[in-house]
């Protein structure tokens, strides 16, 4: 009971730490970096401490003080209790949905299973699924209680295209699903231990289908419409400021990481190594001790996981900083008369491929 | 429609785009009355950068006059710095020396360049590709540089003189324009990649702000905006001024009037006007660079301080400007943007009675209304791009 | 004694309307009475030898102490002749009015608003005629040759 109890907290410590500590500082770093590579810039370099610039990695740290200092700001008219409410409700499924996502495999340790993830549920998908349409609330909310044209513009047009490609992308999984015959995200992940059953092999249109939605329920360009600085001056957040805005700006970049997570254990193999069993990694380790392979072998295994997490953030970064966004009805169009026609001829297809 | 639909209790929505407002760069005010996301009805409030130039250029002498021309359309000066002295060596009936038009061939060129880059930079970012802006500033900054050089500014080039030009081109010029030149194509194929084949840009620009040519003429549209209508009209083409009927190059024209076409038409001039600025280079005579015409022109500090003449001329034309002949002429330039005209009228005085400027984005300015209605609200972005409304010359 | 085709056809078309018609530096101008504008520009656009389709410019000038006080000055262009003209219809102080051209050429619209704008000349018959440079509230007309140039103009709150 109380190794239970400890084993979760510390998973949840180090999700948590990894998430809201790491990555959503770092993203904004990278994003920086990332469109200064492509376009020809040096990018973020300049906050320094004693002179000390390790290539603009203070700039998270700067960017904290100068959120934590700014004035709080509620417009006049705005509803204040749900002006307020919004960013939580926006923050909150983002580090939530992390929970069923498993970050390694089943071991033993001194005669006690570990399985890493926080959340072993059996309906691991449809939970992220609920925390994600939730999130939408946070959206329609901030841009309603804001009292703000551009505000109320910006969360219709988020409230019509998250609800619009939720259902894509409901769609798209279901075929996954089909395949691999369970919602429990680790059961997903064990099968995956066969190189030729990764789900990019099983699914690729699911794959393709999967990640277009899965940006564009992130609000990412090209699908940025309702924060579209160009229209709507920012969207449902222009009215935010301090450490509200950041909430959104941090459920934004965790919605990445979460993003790619669930694209890693489901499309690229979750924890695996291409062609590297659970088995052969433990016993690669053997002369670590029982105990020691073990460790190792869940090392090796959450090291691989996050760097696919990472690879599936940059790629997201290059997307944003390569296209130029769409219109609002184009995006709605591609939702309801593209992707979810392809999706249900995606399950089509696997059912037939499945019966056969 | 259905009657619980019609039935519904609907109201339109009216947005202030602007003054200040990411879309309008050129501080101008789009009042927007929204059905839904759809246009019903927009209103165009100019104005904002409005400094009297007219009521300026009455108040000064004729060279004063110049600077204030850089600062019409700031993207490409040296046109408007080209077009000014054209007009008033009209009014003088002089014509500069070739080589003297030679380089302002190649300055306008160079101008109409920037003008591009920046434009299309613009509209890309606009619609969200950040990258392909800072590309095309890249680019620019380039050919900034080479004008930096030959005239010590930027932005603000004052570089141009009644029958000369401040100074002759400076050592090297032409090699550094071939290497500036070989980096801008360069960038100008990555942006084609990045833009001209990318569905979601021609799903942006395509179809969008359309004007038929007949329409497009009656609504006094010129430059690349009517070009892309199909009109091949080109005051570098039509009324050849300078040394354009030597040069080689083509008008590129459009077939719809949209805004896709509109971007292509750009493009497409971009190279030609490279094309013109490397003929000029290599066709470029020696000679002067200023008519020896004491009355028209500012002596230069040698002679101010060793001849009397030239100290007496640079008295005179420092204390009561330079003196036209009495009459008025009407003189157009094809600017960035379209036809620049100046239209000044002389009593043979020092200072203008009137100096009137035609600014090309006008009138493309005031048919956003009729571009715009019924349209969504995301189609202002592409289109108020493509119009290229530049505050300092729509203003004035 | 111009050979102009523009202006011949036009002095023998509106005899009593065309005051004078010169050609300097090249410019061929008709200077005209303001009362017969509408029927002279509906002329030069729809004329087949003629076909002025681009109505280019639209300016007015201000010769302070001669009477007529104003010249509205039209600059046309002939996409297919290639041509230019130059057509000035005097305004006289008393009558500052002159009929509007819109509804030859929509471009004329804006032009037409900035002269009234900033001449206070009243162009009849315009769909909307306001200030368009100017705020709603500016006294006076600043390009007037008699408008001061340092005039200072009382500062107005936000209109709604």
């Amino acid at each position: 009971m109380i190794a239970d109890l400890t084993e979760t907290i510390v998973k949840i410590l180090f999700i948590f730490s990894i998430n809201v500590g790491f990555y959503a500082p770092i993203l904004g770093w990278v994003e920086r970096k990332q469109s200064a590579l492509m376009q020809d810039r040096v990018g973020a370099n300049r906050a320094n401490i004693f002179n000390f610039k390790i290539i603009g990695l203070f700039h998270p740290i700067a960017d904290a003080v100068k959120v934590l200092t700014k004035e709080d700001f509620i417009p006049e008219g705005a509803d204040k209790f749900f002006h307020t409410l919004a960013p939580f409700l926006s923050l909150t499924p983002a580090i939530v949905t992390f929970a069923v996502i498993p970050f390694g495999g089943a071991y033993e340790l001194w005669g006690h299973p570990v399985k890493l993830v926080i959340a072993d549920l059996n309906v691991g998908m449809l939970f992220i699924f609920a925390f994600a349409s939730l999130s939408t609330y946070g959206v329609v909310l901030g841009g309603w209680s804001s009292n703000n044209n551009w505000s109320l513009l910006g969360g219709l047009r988020a409230s019509a295209q998250m609800l619009s490609y939720e259902v894509a992308m409901g769609l798209t999984l279901i075929g996954v699903f089909m395949v691999y015959g369970s919602l429990r995200l680790t059961d997903i992940g064990m099968i995956q231990e066969n190189f030729f059953r990764w789900g990019i092999f099983m699914q690729p249109l699911g794959f393709v289908l999967f990640f277009t939605c899965a940006i564009a329920e992130n609000k990412r360009a090209p699908f940025d419409q309702p924060e579209a600085e160009s229209e709507l001056v920012a969207g449902y957040f222009t009215e935010y400021s301090s450490m509200k805005f950041v909430m959104f700006w941090m459920g934004e970049f965790l919605e990445i990481v979460t993003i790619s997570g669930i694209v890693t254990t489901l499309f690229f193999g979750a924890w695996h190594l291409p062609f590297v069993t659970d088995q052969m990694l433990v016993s690669f380790f053997a002369g670590a001790g029982p105990n020691g392979a073990a460790l190792l072998a869940m090392l090796v295994n959450v090291v691989v996981f996050f760097a696919k997490v990472s690879f599936f953030i940059w790629l997201m970064m290059t997307i944003r900083w390569t296209l130029p966004r769409f219109r609002y009805d184009q995006v709605m169009r591609l939702g309801w008369k593209m992707l979810l026609p392809l999706a249900l001829i995606n399950i089509f297809i696997t059912g037939i491929v499945l019966l056969v | 429609m259905t009657d619980s639909a019609k039935n519904l209790h609907t109201e339109q929505m009216v947005i202030n785009m602007g003054p200040s407002h990411p879309v309008t760069h050129g501080t101008v005010k789009f009042t927007v009355t929204l059905d839904g996301e759809t246009i019903d009805d927009l209103k165009v409030d100019i104005g904002y950068l409005h400094r009297g130039f007219e009521k300026m250029c009455e108040n000064g002498t004729w060279e004063q006059v110049m600077p204030y021309t850089d600062r019409l359309n700031y993207v490409s000066p040296l046109i408007n710095n080209v077009g000014y002295a054209l007009a008033v060596e009209k009014l003088f009936g002089v014509q500069a020396p070739e080589r003297c038009q030679y380089i302002r061939v190649i300055i306008s060129e160079m101008a109409r360049i920037c003008d591009h880059f920046t434009n299309i930079a613009a509209g890309a970012m606009e619609v969200g590709a950040m990258t392909v802006f800072l590309y095309f500033v890249e680019a620019r900054d380039l050919l900034w540089d080479l004008l930096e050089e030959l005239c010590g500014a930027r932005v603000t080039a004052n570089y141009v003189r009644f029958g000369g030009v401040k100074n002759d081109l400076p050592e090297g010029f032409g090699a550094k324009t071939a290497q500036a030149f070989e980096t801008c194509r360069k960038l100008w194929v990555d942006v084609d990649k990045l833009l001209t084949k990318n569905r979601i840009f021609i799903d942006r620009m395509r179809d969008v702000g359309t004007m038929p040519a007949q329409e497009a003429i009656a609504h006094g549209f010129t430059g690349p905006c009517l070009r892309a209508s199909g009109v091949p009209y080109d005051v570098r083409k039509a009324q050849p001024y300078l040394v354009y009927d030597q040069m080689d190059f083509e008008v590129p024209v459009g077939e719809t009037g949209d805004n896709f076409d509109r971007y292509l038409v750009r493009m497409e001039e971009i190279n030609q006007s490279m094309r013109i600025v490397e003929q000029a280079l290599a066709r470029i005579p020696r000679g002067p660079i200023n008519l020896d015409m004491p009355a028209l022109r500012w002596q230069s500090k040698d002679d101010t301080y060793n001849r009397i003449e030239a100290l007496i001329f640079h008295f005179k034309t420092v204390t009561e400007g330079v003196k036209p002949p009495a009459g008025e002429i009407y003189s157009a330039v094809e600017g960035a943007n379209g036809e620049l005209g100046f239209y000044l009228v002389s009593d043979g005085s020092g200072k203008p009675v009137k100096c009137r400027v035609r600014p090309p984005c006008f009138p493309l300015t005031a048919a956003m209304p009729r571009m715009m209605r019924g349209r969504l609200i995301a189609d202002i972005v592409p289109t108020f791009d493509m119009i290229n409304m530049i505050g300092g010359e729509c203003d004035r | 004694m111009s050979t102009n085709v523009t202006l011949d056809k036009l002095s023998r078309q509106f005899p009593r309307s065309v005051v004078e018609t010169h050609t300097h530096r090249g410019d061929a101008t008709a200077i005209v009475r303001k009362d017969e504008i509408l029927a002279i520009c509906r002329f030069l656009r729809d004329d087949p030898e003629l076909a002025y389709d681009f109505m280019m410019d639209l300016t007015a000038v201000d010769y302070l102490g001669k009477e007529p006080r104003f010249e509205v000055v039209y600059h046309l262009y002939s996409l297919s002749k290639n041509q230019r003209v130059r057509i000035k219809a005097r305004v006289p102080e008393a009558d500052c009015t002159i009929d509007s051209i819109v509804s030859i050429w929509v471009a004329a619209d804006w032009f037409e608003r900035e002269v009234f704008d900033l001449y206070g000349i009243i162009f009849n018959g315009h769909p909307n005629l306001k200030r368009l440079l100017l705020y709603e509230g500016f006294e006076g007309h600043p390009l007037r040759k008699d408008y001061p140039l340092k005039k200072r103009q009382p500062l107005i709150g936000p209109l709604n």
